[in-house]
């Protein structure tokens, strides 16, 4: 085990350039816990994005050797074997400055995949009995604990091919929704989802799923919407 | 503007999205010139049978196989990702995917043995 | 891709599936004998079966190949959207002209 890493870490907005810091190697070390080094000790200039530091606001998310990674659960000794971390912000968002990228256009596709509850009760009515063992629950439950880290965005070439492509994060949001019966929302939701920049352009490479940290799989909710996007439009529910 | 090759790049399935892709703009581009050469029977069989002969040397049998292997492999992907968007999710698709270029080498391998 | 433009991608692979793996079967047929031009058209001229097969072959693919370069092309080029449609369009048309044209030439008597 080498005892000092060799990091490299962006510097600048969308131009500049990767700066080299020598940061003692610890055990049990996180690559947040590296870039926060740099900061508290190097140069407190280096701006970086995080909150809770154990897994759940996803707010950290940064490419660190060439993968996107939530950095507070991402151990040093798994992915810099050598010694050496090239950190950098996040691929298809625009660069703020160093690690923190502007998450806007990603949440704004949120909100245009329809990934808002559209309620079908007041609170005036009984609460729903929802049933946990039906299919469509069950696809809901799957894909419900996204952190919204923002790394299936960052690894999809489709994102970055087609600046239109809603992305795997609010698609998945969207099949979520579209799979909740107290949700009253879908015809408007498959036919936000319906255009070029829909799920229809999603190519299946499952980069989402191989690299997201809760280990969801967005490949599959966007082959569901395909299904019931498809279908809504075969039957005349949706026009193009 | 940040520029590097994206290290995830190295997965089999983008790998078998960009065989997929690449695999059927090669299609594309031989299919026109495929159609011009069958329509040289309009001028007879004469006109054909000098261009099968010319079609016989080394070279061309050498793409002919490459298009047998690429037209396999495009058949394969595609069915792929047909069973993936439209039957229940299954795991294994990297396996499915190198299965799909294997039998396509194979499939190629068997037209390599024929013609030559 | 819109989901109009999916549907047809998708449907017209479909049904090339099984003409394509019986296309294959022929490349392979027509290799192990050795076929001359006249033995070709000595067995498509006149035939109804071979005219509709691939018929239904060159449209499917006129579809499906316009549809696969379009998105090729709006991904890959700097091209816009008017343009891109444009090409695709325009590649369509003459893969099935070039497509049904040939295929006449093999099936008329």
């Amino acid at each position: 085990m080498t005892t000092e890493l060799a990091v490299s870490l962006w510097r600048g907005a969308e131009q500049g350039r990767y700066e080299t810091y020598r940061v003692p190697q610890r055990s049990s070390q996180t690559v947040l816990d590296v870039v926060t080094f740099v900061q508290r000790h190097i140069d407190p200039t280096l701006s970086y994005r995080f909150a809770c530091r154990v897994g759940v606001c996803g707010s950290c998310a940064m490419t660190v050797n060439g993968k996107p990674r939530w950095t507070c659960r991402t151990h040093v000794a798994k992915v810099a074997g050598n010694g050496k971390l090239e950190i950098g912000p996040l691929e298809n968002l625009p660069v703020i400055k160093d690690l923190t990228t502007d998450m806007q256009p990603f949440f704004e596709k949120w909100q245009q995949a329809k990934g808002v509850f559209a309620p079908t009760q007041t609170r005036h009515d009984a609460i729903a009995q929802i049933k946990p063992d039906t299919p469509a629950r069950k696809a809901a439950d799957a894909a419900i604990e996204c952190i919204n880290c923002g790394v299936c965005y960052a690894a999809c070439d489709t994102v970055r091919w087609n600046g239109d492509y809603l992305g795997p994060a609010a698609l998945t949001r969207a099949w979520t929704l579209v799979n909740d019966e107290r949700d009253g929302g879908n015809i408007a939701r498959l036919q936000a989802i319906a255009g070029a920049g829909g799920c229809h352009a999603c190519h299946s490479h499952q980069s989402c799923h191989e690299l997201c940290p809760q280990a969801l799989n967005p490949t599959a909710a966007i082959a569901g919407l395909k299904r019931r996007t498809a279908a809504a439009y075969l039957k005349g529910e949706i026009k193009i | 503007m940040i520029k590097r090759a994206l290290k995830h790049r190295d997965s089999a399935l983008w790998i078998a999205a960009m065989v997929h892709r690449v695999s059927g703009l090669a299609l594309a581009i031989f299919l026109p010139l495929h159609f011009l050469t069958l329509g040289l029977a309009i001028e007879g069989e004469a006109r054909l049978e000098r261009f099968l002969r010319w079609s016989d040397q080394p070279l061309v049998k050498a793409g002919e196989i490459a298009l047998v292997f690429l037209f396999t492999v495009h058949l394969l992907g595609g069915l792929r990702i047909l069973v993936i968007e439209n039957f229940e999710w299954r795991d294994g698709q990297k396996q499915l995917a190198t299965l799909a270029a294997a039998l396509s080498a194979l499939v190629a391998f068997a037209f390599l043995v024929r013609v030559f | 891709m819109n989901v109009r433009l999916y549907v047809w991608q998708r449907a017209t692979a479909a049904v090339m599936a099984p003409l394509v793996m019986l296309h294959i079967a022929v490349i392979f047929y027509a290799t192990r004998h050795d076929m001359s031009a006249a033995d070709i058209l000595g067995r498509t001229r006149g035939s109804i079966a071979w005219a509709a097969f691939y018929g239904l072959f060159v449209l499917a693919v006129s579809i499906h190949a316009s549809i696969g370069v379009r998105n090729v092309l709006s991904e890959w080029t700097p091209l816009n959207e008017r343009r891109v449609d444009a090409c695709a369009v325009f590649f369509g048309l003459v893969l099935v002209v070039l497509g049904l044209r040939a295929v006449a030439a093999v099936v008329l008597p």
